[in-house]
């Protein structure tokens, strides 16, 4: 059988074509929205999201026999915030500068609600190997998104990317500015709002 | 001490405020922005459980998981303080479900214009986002009791203005693509920057 013909690539493949977790089922933006102002917290939160996403989905899944169904959510709510303190001590750890741009909002990677919508909607329904690919493509789903956004945000209100300078100094000598706003909260708003108004358009054209 | 506390409630109302600054709790607020009622119900419902849950979630935390917290126990070198979000999440959704069940018995009127939305709070972030940032601000219990009520009625305050734009937008000639969630989060964009001319208010005490 080809790869792309399998159920699992297919469960992959899905949220990062059609049902796209932000952009489409408009679940987890806030931390979208937060982390954005440079690339490099941006990478970090889309890797402690997809790792978090992906192990919940799995453990869910493997325990979704067991669980009694009127106390579902409390238990959902322990396995993700027992992995979340994982990556957050994990980033303490190894990458504390990023753990502490990202501040709270690895925190609250346990309210994000596309963890907590694919643990109902997907792994109490399905067997651990999809849930796994089901995790990761939510991910990276998401981490598009987020990773487009934010090089958007960085070049346009810093002009650089991950931290190197892009625009020439000659440019801000004939007067070129940086846009503050786009580092700052209603930046951020338009700059989803134009990308999803994008998406639409490009979509209604392929249909 | 009073003028600190007033500047503290009038910067985490208008300036940083948790939505539109901290962007906390955007899932309901996009989710249930449609009509203006459930708005203004869902608003003061998060302002209650705000006020409650950030001061006990204080306690907690200054009583049992700070370094050095354990110290009236025995234990003066024990630090919990990595059980902060597991331990934060399961105070919020057991005390979501404790007003839950008093609000049922004692008011059933405000219970039943509420209905469905008290539960849906226990994963709003708004509600955890708060209650970290005490935390991290290490605000001590008044600080904490004003910020977490003033952050209430900053959401509150955004989720109704919101709300108040969109029924004027139902009537827009909007461009094919535009409408529904882009326009919604140019829309809030717009709102932000509003609420960004607040910046720079300061009551010096």
């Amino acid at each position: 059988m080809k790869l792309t013909k399998t159920k699992a690539y297919k469960t992959f493949m899905a949220p990062i074509k059609d049902a796209n977790p932000i952009s489409v089922a408009v679940l987890g933006i806030c931390s979208a929205l937060a982390v954005t102002t440079q690339v490099m917290p941006a990478i970090v939160m889309v890797l402690a999201m997809t790792f978090v996403l992906t192990f919940s989905n799995v453990s869910i899944s493997l325990l979704r026999k067991i669980i009694p169904k009127n106390i579902r959510i409390i238990v959902e709510l322990v396995v993700i915030a027992s992995l979340v303190i994982l990556a957050d001590q994990f980033l303490k750890a190894f990458l504390f500068d990023v753990s502490k741009q990202l501040s709270v909002f690895v925190g609250l990677i346990i309210t994000n609600c596309i963890i907590m919508g694919r643990a109902e909607a997907f792994a109490l329904a399905n067997g651990p190997w999809l849930s796994m690919w089901d995790g990761i493509g939510n991910g990276l789903g998401y981490g598009y998104i987020l990773i487009v956004v934010a090089i958007f945000r960085e070049f346009l209100g810093a002009g650089s990317l991950l931290g190197f300078k892009l625009i020439p100094q000659s440019f801000y000598d004939m007067g070129y500015q940086d846009m503050g706003i786009m580092l700052l909260a209603p930046g951020v708003f338009i700059v989803i709002g134009l990308l999803v108004w994008l998406e639409n358009i490009l979509k209604s054209k392929k249909a | 001490m009073v003028e600190h506390l007033v500047s503290l409630a009038i910067e985490s109302i208008f300036i940083n405020n948790i939505l539109l600054a901290m962007f906390l709790g955007m899932c309901s607020f996009l989710g249930c922005a449609k009509n203006i009622k459930t708005a203004i119900g869902l608003g003061l419902a998060v302002i209650f459980v705000l006020t409650i849950t950030t001061p006990a979630n204080w306690a907690i935390n200054h009583f049992f998981l700070q370094p050095g917290a354990l110290a009236w126990m025995g234990f003066p070198e024990v630090d919990l303080s990595f059980l902060v979000f597991i331990v934060f999440i399961a105070v919020i959704a057991s005390q979501v479900q404790l007003v839950e069940m008093l609000m049922e018995k004692f008011t059933p009127g405000l219970y039943t214009s509420l209905g469905i939305f008290l539960p849906l709070i226990a994963v709003n972030c708004a509600i955890l986002g708060t209650s970290l940032f005490m935390n991290e601000r290490a605000y001590n219990f008044p600080e904490a009791l004003v910020f977490g009520f003033s952050s209430g009625i900053g959401w509150f305050l955004a989720i109704v203005a919101f709300s108040a734009v969109l029924q004027k937008l139902k009537y827009a000639d909007l461009p094919k693509g535009l409408d529904g969630f882009a326009i919604n989060m140019i829309t809030t964009g717009l709102i932000a920057m509003a609420f960004m001319a607040f910046a720079g208010i300061k009551l010096t005490g």
